[in-house]
């Protein structure tokens, strides 16, 4: 077997949230190209374990790029170097013998840190509660699925939009702190349908509201957030919900 | 034990609709004073929750990870199956039923299936309704496609992120009862413990794990839609927090466990890379549709392919081994799942694995790709099309329907599968088994509920592919809303349920010492290394083959993973404040006493059937040997104090409507 890489890891080690925390240093060899990231810090932690320190806490589950737990600054960057991936699917192969890597948690206001690389985005469920949704009941007697056709085009775009995980990766990486993209991409999805048309305005009202309530910072397209989205998520998608926002203005209700 | 699965009488069609229409209501004023907490919120528990809410109980839920929209459920590829037939090609409610029945090699109840294939349809309705993004056609209607076991298109799909948009959708729905007060969502939560008082599920014990705060929340009706336990196996397709912790405590509180060793081993994962891996990447079977598995007949092919001299697309077509389509011509590589992994495992076993490892097979796409480049070329007209050009077409058209799953495998692999074709291995999926449930979906601990991959109810021995989801929102949307009413209608003069009871005292005393016992623990090694041990044991000897010496060793040997565990786990930190370690712990030590119940339940079960292979029980072309005389039954072991003696009890599996036949895909 070839021998493994040499990598010096610089972590963000923070007890909980009102500590203040610090980037310390840690070693780690022979670390085999076809590791995942997570599966090399799972090696690191089993080391700090076995000497009883405490491992570095950081969120993931599914490790395959959909559930959007994973959240880390790699060397500065959300989600690593690599583009259209999440941490959990980023690979060794991907850094150098001997590198020195920088791991930390998002930062954004809105994402206080809970622990070492795991921060609260609790901010984003409760955008999603403000108008993230359809209002109709789950009790199946409504219209049969054939019943409207949808044109493919719109179909896949409002898929595309659809795709975001929550992952969180546009506002921590925005100068402004801005989380129009993760918001912009769920008007979008809802917006191009025909079931998203009755609540249109006020989804797109009471989503923005939710979203400055929360603490995030204003858009100046940058487009930070679309390098970075580990979906590919289409800047365009903000494009509309900026119309559809002043459409919803413009001609109030009642 | 009571094992009444109250099974409504009458024609099979028609048991749901009498089983609606006779239920016992709860009026819109009572149900404002009912409390149900809902333990898990992936696609049964979202699903669950909405509805439950919607109708005007009051509702709580809760999830171990930071927000709903994060379960497994989510990671969910192919598709969903529901019998609407808009392909036309003769689907009905009954041929779901049938297809299921039979996929699950006859060890599921009849009247549970039927009902699912029969709100199937209305599942999608819903979905679109809500916005979920449907792949669609040209004409702007929903698409389908084909999974394993069937004959039929019924498989609704987006992409190959089917899980995400149904998750996200029943997400939305929960959201949407979250703001308007509804539900108290309580994330980053995990169930240690369910409390019974006078022989009713009326609580649970959940820690809160960011601030390590042991809580106490009461109920009227506790149900748990907590997944599968793939896990047990350390590596498997489920995420790295799937776990049997909530449904294991129940069962140690009553509630019986329904076929524990009915594991899905699902043909086409990635393959292992190596000692550091965490866990293995399904390449959705619905990739079953377009590619063909393959292996090389010759063994110097083989060599020369592990040794990187040839590359698969040296070898001729008259070398290669379609050996699904040779053994299994009807439905070839749509084989069901089982079927398809054993046959992959014995290719290999005969040495003609095509990786390092020796274990790995070809998933081919190149035939297919040529198939639709053609088809496009016609259809945009270019005649005399090179294949330069119909590759390319193809890929697209390819690209169209599975592009993420080609990126997951390449990022894990690099190497490019619309050029090299992909290399996959069998890996656990799915458990069948779970907490038994009666029809309404009440476990035998009345009060508590289970559904979607939690219960153990409609898939019998061997679960189709995109029935899961299928069986998680019916679960959760159209089933238990109707069904908890028949119960807590006996609970509208109860009142809320305190919490200072000596039943809840007892509860909470029960999970602090036994994090207590885990903290205060002076040993060496860090929980995967007990998990990691557990898993191997259980591939080797409780896997895709099993028989009476390995699994008797099996026993033996995780028994003593136990003691070691408890005398040598260690688990830095504190328990008061947010502690990764200690979860996994509290998680693995349940994963070990499941484990050793999964042997003894496999040993037990003299006979193959779907995802049970007994090596000593096979046909001449080794196929499942099922003994239906001794063995059509569903196993509900009951929980004795001791993880060693478990006992059985016997639900006999009864067929009115369906002649039982050996399984046949030839
Ligand atoms: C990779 C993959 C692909 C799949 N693809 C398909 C497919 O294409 N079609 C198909 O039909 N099926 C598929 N399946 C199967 C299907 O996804 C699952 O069976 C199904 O989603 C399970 O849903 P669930 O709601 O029962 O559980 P889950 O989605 O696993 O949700 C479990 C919930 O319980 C919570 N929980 C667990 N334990 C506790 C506890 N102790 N305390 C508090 N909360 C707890 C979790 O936080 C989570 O919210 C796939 C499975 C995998 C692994
Ligand atoms: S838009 Fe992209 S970066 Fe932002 S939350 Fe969604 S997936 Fe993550
Ligand atoms: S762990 Fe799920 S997206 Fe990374």
């Amino acid at each position: 077997m070839e021998k493994g890489m040499n990598l010096k890891l610089k972590i963000w080690r923070q007890k909980n949230t009102n500590e203040q925390g610090k980037i310390v240093e840690y070693p780690v060899s022979n670390v085999s190209p076809d590791m995942s990231f997570l599966e090399m810090i799972d090696v690191l932690n089993d080391s700090l374990v076995a000497k009883g320190e405490e491992p570095v806490a950081f969120d993931h589950d599914c490790r395959e790029g959909i559930c959007g737990m994973c959240s880390m600054f790699i060397n500065g960057e959300a989600h690593g170097p690599n583009r259209g991936v999440t941490t959990c699917q980023l690979h060794m192969r991907s850094f150098k013998e001997g590198e020195t890597i920088y791991i930390e948690p998002w930062r954004s206001e809105a994402f206080p840190v809970i622990k070492d690389l795991m921060v609260d985005r609790g901010a984003f469920d409760r955008i999603q509660q403000a108008g993230g949704f359809v209002s109709v009941n789950t009790s199946g007697r409504t219209l049969d699925a054939n019943a409207i056709p949808i044109p493919k085009e719109d179909a896949d775009k409002a898929f595309d939009a659809a795709t975001c995980i929550g992952c969180g990766a546009c506002a921590a990486t925005c100068p402004n702190g801005s989380a129009m993209l993760f918001v912009a991409a769920k008007v979008s999805q809802f917006a191009l349908l025909p079931q998203g048309q009755v609540e249109r305005k006020e989804r797109v009202l009471n989503m923005v509201k939710q979203m400055d309530e929360e603490g995030f910072g204003n858009c100046s397209n940058i487009g930070a957030c679309e390098v970075q989205c580990p979906k590919n998520i289409s800047i365009e998608v903000i494009a509309r919900m900026n119309r559809e926002y002043l459409m919803a203005n413009v001609k109030p209700e009642n | 034990m009571n094992l009444n699965a109250k099974i409504p009488d009458g024609p099979l069609d028609q048991k749901w609709t009498k089983y609606k229409n006779t239920a016992r209501l709860v009026n819109p004023a009572n149900k404002r004073s009912i409390d149900v907490i809902v333990v898990g919120t992936g696609l049964a528990g979202a699903s669950a929750a909405a509805s439950l809410a919607e109708m005007g109980y009051k509702v709580k839920a809760l999830c171990f990870q930071d927000s709903p929209r994060r379960a497994h459920s989510i990671a969910a590829q192919g598709g969903i199956n529901a019998a609407k037939n808009y392909m036309n090609d003769g689907d009905s409610t009954f041929r779901l039923f049938y297809d299921t029945i039979k996929g699950g090699d006859y060890r599921a109840r009849e009247a549970n299936v039927y009902r699912l294939a029969e709100v199937s349809a209305n599942i999608i309705d819903q979905c679109v309704a809500q916005g979920v993004p449907f792949a669609r056609d040209y004409g702007g209607l929903l698409d389908n496609r084909s999974f394993g076991g069937t004959q039929v298109s019924r498989t609704f799909y987006a992409k190959g992120q089917t899980g995400q948009q149904l998750l996200l959708g029943a997400y939305s729905a929960l959201s949407r009862q979250v703001g308007k007060g509804n539900v108290e969502m309580l994330n980053r939560h995990e169930m240690l413990d369910v409390v019974i008082i006078d022989g009713k599920a009326r609580g649970i014990i959940a820690r809160n794990l960011v601030t390590g705060a042991i809580e106490r929340h009461s109920a009227h009706a506790v149900v748990l839609c907590t997944g599968g336990y793939g896990n047990v196996f350390f590596l498997s397709t489920n995420a790295m927090g799937s776990n049997v912790t909530a449904a294991w405590r129940a069962h140690k509180r009553g509630a019986a466990f329904g076929n524990p060793c009915y594991t899905q081993i699902h043909p086409t994962c990635i393959p292992v890379s190596g000692d550091h891996q965490s866990k293995l990447t399904l390449m959705s079977e619905s990739l079953r549709n377009d590619g063909r598995i393959w292996v090389p007949k010759k063994k110097e092919d083989v060599e020369a392919i592990r040794a990187k001299r040839l590359k698969p697309q040296d070898i001729k077509e008259e070398d290669r081994d379609y050996y699904l389509e040779r053994r299994y011509p009807a439905f070839g590589n749509l084989v069901p799942r089982d079927i398809a992994s054993r046959a992959a495992k014995e290719r290999c076993d005969e040495g003609y694995g095509v990786n390092a490892t020796g274990e790995a097979v070809y998933l081919d796409f190149s035939s297919a790709i040529v198939r639709y480049g053609k088809a496009q070329a016609n259809v945009k007209g270019i005649h005399n099309a090179t294949d330069q050009q119909i590759i390319e077409l193809g890929t697209k058209v390819v690209e169209e329907k599975y592009g993420n799953l080609f990126q997951m495998y390449e990022q894990i692999v690099a190497e490019n599968p619309y050029k090299t074709p992909m290399m996959i291995y069998p890996a656990v999926h799915y458990t069948m088994g779970g907490l038994w449930v009666d029809y309404e979906l009440m476990t035998n601990v009345p009060g508590l509920y289970a559904c979607g991959e939690a219960n153990f109810s409609d898939h019998g021995a061997n679960r189709l592919g995109a029935s899961a989801l299928m069986q998680g929102l019916a679960d959760g949307y159209f089933v238990l809303p109707y069904t908890i009413g028949n119960y807590l209608a006996d609970e509208i003069r109860t009142g809320k349920i305190p919490t200072n009871s000596p039943e809840f005292d007892a509860a909470e005393k029960n999970v602090r010492d036994q994090i207590n016992r885990i903290m205060n623990n002076k040993g060496t090694k860090p929980v995967d290394h007990f998990h990691k041990r557990l898993g191997k044991v259980m591939w080797d000897k409780c896997g895709m083959g099993r028989n009476e010496k390995g699994l008797k060793e099996a026993i033996t040997e995780i028994r003593k993973i136990r003691e070691d565990f408890y005398q040598d786990v260690r688990v830095p930190g504190t328990a008061d404040y947010m502690n990764q370690e200690l979860e996994k712990a509290l998680r693995v030590a349940d994963f070990i006493e499941l484990g050793e119940l999964m042997c003894i339940d496999a040993l037990e079960r003299k006979e193959s059937c779907g995802g049970h292979f007994r090596e000593e029980y096979q046909t001449e072309d080794g196929e499942a040997l099922r003994d239906d005389n001794q063995f059509m039954y569903v196993a509900a072991w009951e929980w004795s104090g001791d993880p060693s003696s478990p006992k059985l009890n016997k639900e006999p599996l009864i067929y009115e409507n369906i002649k039982v036949q050996q399984r046949s895909y030839k």
